[in-house]
């Protein structure tokens, strides 16, 4: 924790905000996210689905497509602003300053180009012009740095497994270096070991290159073994940040509390504790807090005054009505 | 006391094509039973390639097996006919991992409800329909007229499945085959769909086979547990037991990377060997990949009996007597002790 406040950070989001247009009105995916990120730090971002974290991650690489808009805020990676950027330019920045993994990243591999040529590509299209044989050593190199035999380079998709797949996915990701690694849920698809090997692998290079990583997710049990931050995401905007130390032990905003009372462990067998109600549609948010109908510590004011995310105990941020007396 | 299913050395091997006739084994010997009038929920746990979607696909009549026999209330499954397979497909329900593809988009969630109505001839008059669909989505904790008359996309992930389990329920099943229902759930939603299936078991007396990798789930919901590796089991028992104290090397790396969202219950540090493609070659399946493994590994290992309800395929527990692969189903609890 002492590391987070001396050095600058590497990723500083302020203000995202990304509406979608549709027939049925408008629906605010990210409202007003802000927040930071130290070269080396693993934050978790987490929430159920449609609760914004993709729309997160596309947002940060400005990939939002219509009917989908980024309306404001900025992305700083050192002293760049992606928003401020041309398009061509972003794209460059894509995958040399900040790389993404999408969801199900592994069906994403071009099935009848060799692995070798795809890496080959990644290369050549951000304008690098080293010889065939340096190129290649690079990017036989990543494949071994994501635990890939160098044979690898040759084989095509399907001769790969799961696992194998998404770890060439994770050596495209950091063929460039880029200083932020964005990994959306990046072993949904995969059993429990192949999805710790995966892990191991992506925290490994990430110390090689120090980056900083994004993992969306919805796993809490995956964010407790594997990052320092955890953020908790619900309707669109962050509900708290703390680390996965605090997040665990002491958790603040009753949804971060109750998302950690209901996964199972080895104490509570056959306790199935779920979180009463759906989560709201972004169309139709309920006023005040949108978590409100679904809190069990909620009081008057929730339903019709909206917190403010607020800075409490330290560097922790939560957002919500509990903790006004304390900022 | 009739069994309700037999699987009576059971196995599968898929061949491929005409030239390279090099064969997988899906599975390999598997005899199990469940009784009757014992409902219970068994786990077959594994990773990918283990072999349990095949287990799924043959309790369901899809596939048949290799060799052996599967025996449904005494009778083979692969020559019922007529009204028994009619009987036999209404009996034996399957809930399947993507809650996404089994629903047709262009039509309203009624149609999943209304076919197998139909289909099975369950009810007279229209009335009578809609009351079996009201009943059969409360049982599963929806409100039928927050669902029906919806489409797909209009609803969540963990509704849709609890239609699917509420299908299976419009049946009154006696044997539920849950392939990896939880598996593209959100978290949040797990519990509910979970409590969903043990409600099925305990109150409508339906047998399940719940089939995962995810141990967590398994050892919350189950009473007895088979770890199936390469379609051979390497551990059954207990679930308590085999995931609190786990004595076959790969049911301990399967449980030392369950990501416990506790703190103070680390992923273990040993480094895991990545599995090796193609053929199984004989002797213990796990060995190219065990960190313990000795010379006779090259053959073959039975099963040991460990305790009263625990087993093991590994020559580390060579001490303890060995059991015929068709008595395992002795092994396996079907009521926890601590149950009421």
């Amino acid at each position: 924790m002492n590391i987070q406040t001396l050095t600058k950070p590497v990723l500083d989001v302020q203000n995202l905000v990304v509406t979608y247009y549709t027939d049925a009105g408008r629906a605010k995916a990210l409202d007003d996210v802000s927040f930071t990120l130290r070269a080396g730090e693993k934050l978790g971002m987490v929430g159920e689905s449609g609760s914004g974290k993709s729309t997160l991650a596309l947002a940060m690489m400005r990939m939002i497509k219509p009917p989908g808009r980024i309306e404001g805020g900025r992305v700083m990676i050192g002293d760049t602003d992606l928003m401020q950027l041309s398009e061509e330019q972003m794209r460059q920045a894509r995958l040399s300053r900040i790389a993404y993994i999408p969801q199900g990243a592994m069906n994403s591999l071009n099935p009848v180009t060799r692995i070798g040529a795809q890496l080959v590509d990644a290369i050549r299209s951000h304008g690098i012009r080293d010889s065939r044989s340096q190129v290649e050593e690079r990017c036989i190199n990543a494949l071994k740095s994501v635990d890939l035999d160098p044979a690898t380079f040759r084989m095509y998709p399907h001769e790969l497994s799961g696992g194998m797949k998404q770890r060439v996915c994770i050596a495209i990701g950091i063929l460039l270096q880029p200083a932020v690694i964005i990994a959306d849920e990046p072993t949904s698809a995969l059993d429990v070991v192949t999805q710790r090997q995966v892990m191991e692998t992506i925290d490994r290079v990430k110390d090689q290159i120090n980056a900083a990583v994004i993992l969306i997710g919805h796993d809490m049990g995956l964010m407790a073994q594997f990052v320092d931050r955890v953020a908790v995401m619900y309707s669109g905007r962050l509900v708290e940040v703390a680390t996965t130390r605090e997040m665990f032990t002491a958790p603040m905003h009753p949804y971060a509390a109750a998302l950690i009372s209901s996964l199972p462990n080895l104490e509570n067998k056959g306790v199935f504790q779920g979180i009463p109600g759906l989560a709201p549609s972004l169309l139709r948010l309920p006023g005040g807090c949108a978590f409100h109908p679904r809190c069990a510590r909620v009081m008057d004011h929730c339903k019709t005054v909206r917190p403010v995310t607020r800075t409490v105990r330290g560097d922790r941020l939560v957002t919500c009505h509990l903790y006004d007396a304390e900022a | 006391m009739t069994n309700l299913l037999e699987l009576r050395h059971v196995s599968k091997t898929y061949s491929r094509g005409l030239i390279n006739t090099k064969s997988t084994v899906a599975l390999q010997d598997i005899s199990l039973m469940l009784k009757e009038d014992d409902p219970t929920i068994m786990t077959v746990a594994g990773e990918s390639g283990s072999g349990k979607t095949t287990l799924a696909m043959l309790l369901l009549g899809f596939i048949t097996p290799t060799t052996g026999q599967i025996i449904y209330r005494g009778r083979d499954i692969t020559t019922l006919q007529g009204d028994d397979r009619m009987a036999f497909r209404r009996e034996v329900q399957a809930v399947f991992q993507d809650p996404f593809a089994v629903f047709n988009p262009f039509y309203t969630v009624d149609h999943l409800l209304t076919v197998p109505i139909r289909q099975f001839k369950l009810a007279k008059t229209a009335a009578q329909a809609r009351d079996k669909m009201d009943e059969a989505l409360t049982a599963v904790g929806l409100r039928p007229e927050d669902v029906l008359g919806r489409f797909p996309h209009q609803l969540s992930g963990g509704q849709r499945q609890r239609i699917n389990v509420a299908r299976a329920l419009l049946l009154k099943p006696r044997l539920l085959i849950a392939d990896e229902p939880v598996s593209m759930v959100d978290a949040s939603l797990r519990a509910s769909i979970l409590e969903t299936l043990r409600n099925l078991q305990r109150d409508h007396g339906v047998s399940i086979i719940y089939i995962t990798h995810d141990l967590t789930t398994a050892y919350h919901i189950a009473k007895s547990i088979i770890v199936l590796y390469r379609g051979g089991v390497m551990e059954a028992g207990d679930v308590d037991r085999v995931i609190k104290s786990p004595q076959h090397p790969y049911t301990r790396l399967l449980v030392d990377s369950i990501p416990w969202p506790t703190l103070d219950q680390r992923w273990g540090s040993d480094t895991i060997k990545a599995r090796e493609a193609g053929g199984s070659g004989t002797g213990c399946p796990f060995r190219s990949r065990c960190p313990m493994v000795m010379d006779q590994c090259t053959t073959q290992p039975p099963l040991y009996r460990i305790h009263d309800t625990q087993a093991a395929a590994c020559y580390l527990h060579a001490a303890h007597p060995s059991i015929a692969a068709d008595r395992l189903t002795e092994l396996l609890p079907t009521r926890a002790a601590a149950e009421v």
